[in-house]
């Protein structure tokens, strides 16, 4: 939780994952939407930033080491799934994951060609792309998650495991084809939140065991456990 | 000059802000506001609970409440919109899960509770009383997220007739702190404060938040899950001190101010207006070490004007009739 001034507009500090994960240092990397976003980004090199956490919990890594088979070894398909800016945390994710030499396959949907971020990076990491624009300026047109259904079956998916991050609409979709095809499947949700700390009860999202807080329970959940509404 | 410069440093040193409220002793005048501080153990990491004068908790309800729909928070003009809905886990889970670590607390631990029917405050005030860590039972008669059976106002405390009815029923069956949690969003709260008072209630604490709502004109939706919700911070703030020094004037006990409170400088507004004590809420979300710093913030004005206790605040406006 980042708060971006001491002035009452905005009032709140600003949620946001971490995109690059160093010894000593992490990187967030966000789009100017609103007043914090753009305060945020007028912030020069050297300025001390109010930072509230790490908070709440991140990507589960263990389950795709659990699911690479032992002793044959052939590493597991890792597919990750990035709407608009939810590609920030599972780069971070990708290069926790390089370290277990998966088979990484990467899939960014994005409004056009210009809202594309990341591709490079993640190409740097050896992970295969696949890119959907709504306007078709690159990539497929049309939704990433019809390019995911069509790639899934190319993929060897009784090994793989799915993370994705972006918007409510593109993640339930990713929900439901996991479910379909049974792989494992971790989601990074967003709710409006106000402390971030578990105490304005503010993020809940309906889970089978009843509402979980996305600052504190969250922001990662088993695809399984949402209550989509 | 040495001496008079010891004596002055002395005297300086005497300043207090020791103060009490019914029979709870507060070791400064600033409490964490209920359902902005969890049951302590969310923010022990955060801030130093016991430094502080009280702690509120979540309103709790007889039954566990799942809450209302999301969104539940949206950010307004210096303001926050909330429609959680009393989101708590009932009196059961409350006496064994949460009691635990409040016991632990140096701190006097005040218990909000809020019912549909009377039955229900009776049951929640019996239950929560038999710890002793509970000092005083604050009594949420103004959430605005959420409907009550037995009247036909939308807030408990928009109706004079049930506040004094549930605080004197309470009254006759605990010897507990009372303190009765008031709506700004009423016609004339110094009626409201009067019926607290003649209740039996040791002290009234206000405000709640304004209801209120917000739009997301791309969507043609509102902001909240619950459509309207209640307004808290910076925005509501001269709004809720007018509130505090209607009710500090029309009522006897002790008035504990709230509304907005961000800064000590906001505190002693209150303060000055007739607050014997000051909640803290929203602002925690934005800084956990708020409540400390207003806490000290406090400690220094008094010590700066001279003035010996909080006694020599509260009220102390100065208004063309007292000048």
């Amino acid at each position: 939780m980042i708060r971006v001034s001491d002035s009452y507009v905005p009032l709140l500090r600003r949620p946001f994952g971490a995109h690059e994960i160093g010894k000593d240092r992490i990187a967030i990397l966000y789009k100017v939407v609103g007043k914090a976003t753009k305060i945020l980004s007028s912030k020069k090199k050297g300025k001390m930033l109010d930072v509230l956490g790490p908070l709440g919990n991140g990507f589960n890594i263990e389950a795709s080491i659990v699911r690479a088979p032992e002793g044959r070894g052939r590493p597991s398909s890792i597919v990750l799934v990035a709407g608009g800016h939810g590609v920030a945390p599972l780069y971070a994710l990708a290069k926790q994951l390089l370290a277990s030499s998966h088979q990484l396959s990467v899939f960014i949907g994005a409004r056009t060609k210009a809202h594309v971020i990341c591709e490079k990076e993640f190409k740097k990491l050896g992970a295969k792309v696949y890119i959907a624009t709504d306007d078709g300026s690159k990539g497929r047109k049309g939704l990433i998650t019809s390019l995911l259904k069509n790639r899934l079956r190319a993929l060897e998916i009784h090994k793989a495991v799915i993370y994705g991050c972006g918007p409510k609409a593109m993640l339930k979709e990713v929900g439901r084809i996991a479910k379909a095809k049974k792989i494992p499947c971790q989601l990074s949700l967003e709710e409006y939140m106000a402390c971030g700390t578990g105490t304005c009860l503010g993020c809940a999202v309906k889970t089978r065991s009843g509402y979980k807080l996305v600052c504190k329970d969250g922001p990662v959940f088993d695809s399984k456990e949402i209550v989509w509404q | 000059m040495a001496v008079k410069a010891k004596s002055e440093k002395r005297k300086a040193q005497s300043q207090s802000v020791k103060l009490k409220i019914g029979k709870m002793e507060l070791k400064n005048p600033v409490i964490l506001a209920s359902g902005t501080c969890g049951f302590g153990k969310e923010i022990e990491e955060l801030v130093d609970i016991n430094a502080l004068g009280a702690i509120v908790t979540k309103t709790i309800t007889l039954r566990k409440r799942e809450g209302n729909p999301s969104p539940r928070i949206a950010e307004t003009h210096s303001g926050i919109l909330n429609a959680i809905g009393l989101d708590n886990d009932g009196l059961k889970n409350f006496m064994f899960e949460k009691i635990p670590y409040l016991r632990t607390l140096k701190i006097p631990v005040i218990v909000s509770i809020a019912g549909d029917r009377i039955e229900e405050f009776v049951k929640l005030t019996e239950e929560t009383q038999k710890s002793s860590c509970v000092k005083a039972i604050e009594v949420n008669l103004s959430c605005p997220n959420v409907s009550h059976e037995g009247t036909k106002h939308a807030i408990l405390a928009q109706d004079s007739h049930a506040v004094e009815q549930i605080i004197s029923r309470l009254r006759k069956i605990t010897k507990r702190t009372l303190i009765a949690k008031l709506s700004p969003n009423v016609t004339d709260i110094k009626e409201i404060a009067r019926s607290a008072e003649r209740g039996g209630a040791e002290a009234v604490s206000l405000i709640n938040t304004y209801p209120g709502m917000a739009v997301d004109v791309s969507t043609m939706k509102p902001k909240l899950g619950n459509v309207t919700g209640g307004l808290s911070g910076p925005a509501i703030k001269p709004l809720a001190l007018k509130c505090v020094w209607d009710a500090y004037n029309s009522i006897k006990i002790p008035v504990i101010g709230s509304g907005g409170i961000m800064t000590a400088e906001d505190a002693i507004e209150f303060m000055l207006c007739g607050a014997c004590a000051v909640q803290v809420g929203t602002a925690n979300f934005v800084d956990p070490n708020a409540p400390l710093k207003i806490a000290n913030g406090i400690k220094k004005y008094l010590k700066d004007k001279r003035i010996s206790s909080i006694k020599g605040l509260v009220g102390k406006l100065k208004t063309c009739k007292t000048n």
